[in-house]
């Protein structure tokens, strides 16, 4: 699961673009006030990023959100330093290396960080195979070496047999592909794509979409993934920070950006989104606490919570919480003493926290019985209950 | 009316004069070192082209012109050179061969380095610019007599005055060639870890290829159109013939050694432009 290590922090970071930037920024509240062009008229500065603060711990795929221009690629440059920062600082794995020296980004840069381009940015004038080894040629590994590296990762992204070909013999899927092999390539702990597929087809988009979250499985790493996409967002992240004017208008899982937008601007965006395409379960479930009772209870403690909660039904679990059924109020207040066994039904539906809401809908019209969301084990975690699924479409 | 004289004069050719005689007191011994040092290149490439023997030096122009170039050049190369000799040309013309190959070489040998700084450094490509504008817009004359006066009389300054008239191309499309390389693609060098040497040798040099020969294409055909200025502070070779032919007011000879020129740029250009589009064909397959 989640490890709690921070990655990738960034700090109040500013970049402006002109001369003398930093006095934009001891006068911001001078200069706040102009917008885009009166600030380039006035200053000759463009702000790029505008105190940025947010951290991506291990695993994660952080996705930067925002329509063009809003400093997205300017933000992703600045944690590698392609784009000096202007004030602030950037952490990686708790070291700041906004004063790192030349060399040792350079180090950073080889080892630890790689790229993937909007327009693949390969080199034209090398194979496929040099294309991909290139990170490796530069610190110096020898051919031999790097070649049955670059082989290994070529065969990830599915392209063995195309390692002699030259990129321009290559479609543009297959050579974002190249470009991905390239970053992966080193083995860096982190990966930056600055709209790493929005250049493809819409379908080839859709494809390389899918295959980048299973290629995640196999090689993990922790992303920063820039893209105006918002439907790409939302199928790709663990977190997305929506960008408007240089600075970040809201950090959230792509359920929390969709069903509590914080800003009038985060809510445009996803008004018209069909939300049952991407809030899951665990999104919009009730705890356990309402819905669980132990078999060990006697009925009449089972009746009075079930009142209290004003439950229809409720889950009978283990002391592991794992379920053992599913009681009927009605059975419930009936029987006198201790639970009937044989009123613990065993038919009820279920489904995985991560089962979108689209489907817990076509479950829930089948049964009167809330749905039990459970882990592997059978645990109940939660209870999407009819009221949820309502709560969740309208809100 | 009184003539209307101007108050003052400013004597800025003097001030030319003596800061170019103070280098040649001062730094005479650099001077001779230069001078010797581009004569033995001189010599040696011309002793080269003048030893092959002419239907060997045809059959090599004519192969390279076909590989890189195709039939139609290949066919031009062989009837322009014999044409060359018939006309009791070809010493002379091997010698502005050389004379044109030694001025391209240091030509290059100053001017891609030149180029790089340009396009590493706004700066530096700031001051260059007007300098180099008016290096190609002064008369090439004017060229010759700091020559004479630095590098004495014979090939040498006749190199010098070439090189200094068409160092210009040179530097220009190294720099616009580096400046044109895709910047995202700079990026990915840099964001992979590149130093920079790594980023021009492995990036930036190979993607400016294309830009970079056609100021060596430039450059040589500039060189060319030098040969026979050059020919004026005593540079031999076709130069000389039609020098000659001038202050004769000898038509015969003018015509011949016209087109012995002629001929040796179209050659040379047909060929230098092969190889740019062979190149542009491996980097971008256009
Ligand atoms: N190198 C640069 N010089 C000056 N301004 C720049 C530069 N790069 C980006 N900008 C400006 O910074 C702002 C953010 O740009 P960018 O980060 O590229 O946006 P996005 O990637 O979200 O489209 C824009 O207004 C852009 O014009
Ligand atoms: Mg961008």
């Amino acid at each position: 699961m989640k490890s709690q290590v921070n990655r990738i922090e960034c700090a109040n970071l500013w970049k402006i673009f002109g001369p003398n930037p930093r006095r934009i920024i001891d006068d911001w509240g001078r200069y706040s006030k102009y917008n885009k062009t009166e600030l380039m008229q006035r200053t000759g500065c463009v702000v790029g990023v505008k105190d940025v603060s947010f951290t991506v711990s291990a695993g994660e795929i952080f996705v930067i959100m925002g329509l063009s221009g809003s400093g997205k690629s300017t933000l992703l440059r600045c944690i590698n330093r392609l784009h000096e920062p202007t004030r602030g600082k950037v952490f990686i794995d708790g070291e700041d290396i906004t004063s790192l020296p030349k060399k040792t980004l350079r180090e950073l840069r080889r080892k630890k960080i790689g790229m993937v381009f909007q327009h693949f940015a390969l080199l034209p004038h090398r194979k496929v195979i040099d294309n991909v080894a290139y990170g490796l040629e530069i610190q110096g590994i020898d051919k031999k070496t790097r070649h049955s590296m670059a082989l290994e990762v070529l065969e990830l992204v599915g392209l063995k047999g195309w390692e002699h070909q030259y990129p321009h013999e290559l479609s543009g899927g297959m050579q974002q592909r190249v470009g991905l092999a390239r970053a992966l390539a080193p083995n860096p702990e982190i990966l930056l794509m600055d709209e790493a597929f929005s250049a493809l087809d819409p379908l080839i988009r859709r494809q390389m979409q899918d295959e980048f979250i299973k290629l995640l499985k196999v090689v993990k790493k922790t992303i920063v993934f820039v893209t105006h996409d918002l439907h790409e967002a939302l199928r790709i992240a663990t977190r997305i920070a929506i960008m408007k004017g240089g600075s970040i208008d809201q950090i959230g899982t792509p359920a929390e950006i969709v069903l509590h937008p914080k800003t009038k601007y985060v809510a445009e965006f996803v008004q018209d989104l069909p939300r049952a395409k991407f809030v899951t379960a665990q999104d919009i479930m009730e705890p356990p606490s309402k819905w669980a009772v132990s078999a060990n209870q006697t009925t009449e403690e089972i009746a009075c919570k079930m009142d209290n909660e004003n439950l229809w039904y409720a889950y009978v679990v283990d002391e592991n919480r794992r379920i053992r059924g599913v009681i009927d109020y009605r059975t419930v207040v009936d029987g006198n003493g201790h639970l009937d066994p044989n009123n613990i039904m065993k038919d009820f539906p279920q489904e995985r926290q991560h089962t979108f809401l689209e489907k817990l809908i076509k479950r829930a019209a089948k049964t009167s019985i809330p749905i039990a969301v459970t882990d592997e084990n059978l645990r109940l975690l939660g209870v999407v209950s009819r009221e949820c699924l309502l709560d969740a479409l309208i809100s | 009316m009184g003539e209307l004289t101007f108050p003052v004069r400013i004597p800025l050719g003097r001030w030319a004069e003596t800061l170019i005689m103070w280098v040649t007191d001062n730094f005479e011994s650099t001077f001779d070192g230069i001078t010797k040092t581009v004569n033995v290149i001189l010599v040696k490439i011309d002793a080269f082209f003048n030893w092959v023997p002419w239907p060997i030096m045809i059959a090599a122009v004519v192969g390279i012109a076909w590989l890189v170039s195709g039939k139609k050049t290949a066919l031009f190369s062989a009837v322009s050179l014999f044409l060359l000799g018939a006309f009791g040309l070809w010493s002379e013309g091997m010698s502005t061969i050389a004379l044109v190959t030694t001025s391209v070489f240091i030509s290059v040998l100053f001017g891609l380095p030149l180029g790089i700084l340009a396009a590493k450094s706004d700066r530096f490509d700031a001051v260059l610019r007007p300098i180099l504008d008016g290096m190609q817009t002064i008369p090439s004359f004017v060229y010759l007599i700091p020559a004479i006066m630095l590098f004495g009389i014979g090939n040498v300054p006749g190199v010098m005055a070439t090189v200094i008239f068409s160092l210009p191309p040179m530097v220009r499309l190294t720099n616009l060639g580096i400046r044109q390389v895709d910047a995202e693609v700079v990026e990915a060098g840099l964001a992979f870890g590149s130093t920079p040497w790594q980023l021009l040798l492995k990036i930036q040099l190979p993607l400016a290829l294309p830009a970079i020969m056609t100021g060596v294409n430039q450059t040589v055909m500039m060189a060319l159109s030098m040969v026979v200025v050059a020919a004026m502070i005593g540079a031999g070779g076709l130069g000389y013939k039609i020098l000659y032919s001038i202050q004769r007011v000898n038509l015969a000879v003018g015509l011949e050694s016209g087109l012995g020129i002629l001929f040796i740029a179209m050659i040379l250009d047909r060929i230098l432009q092969g190889v740019t589009k062979k190149q542009q064909k491996v980097i971008f397959r256009e």
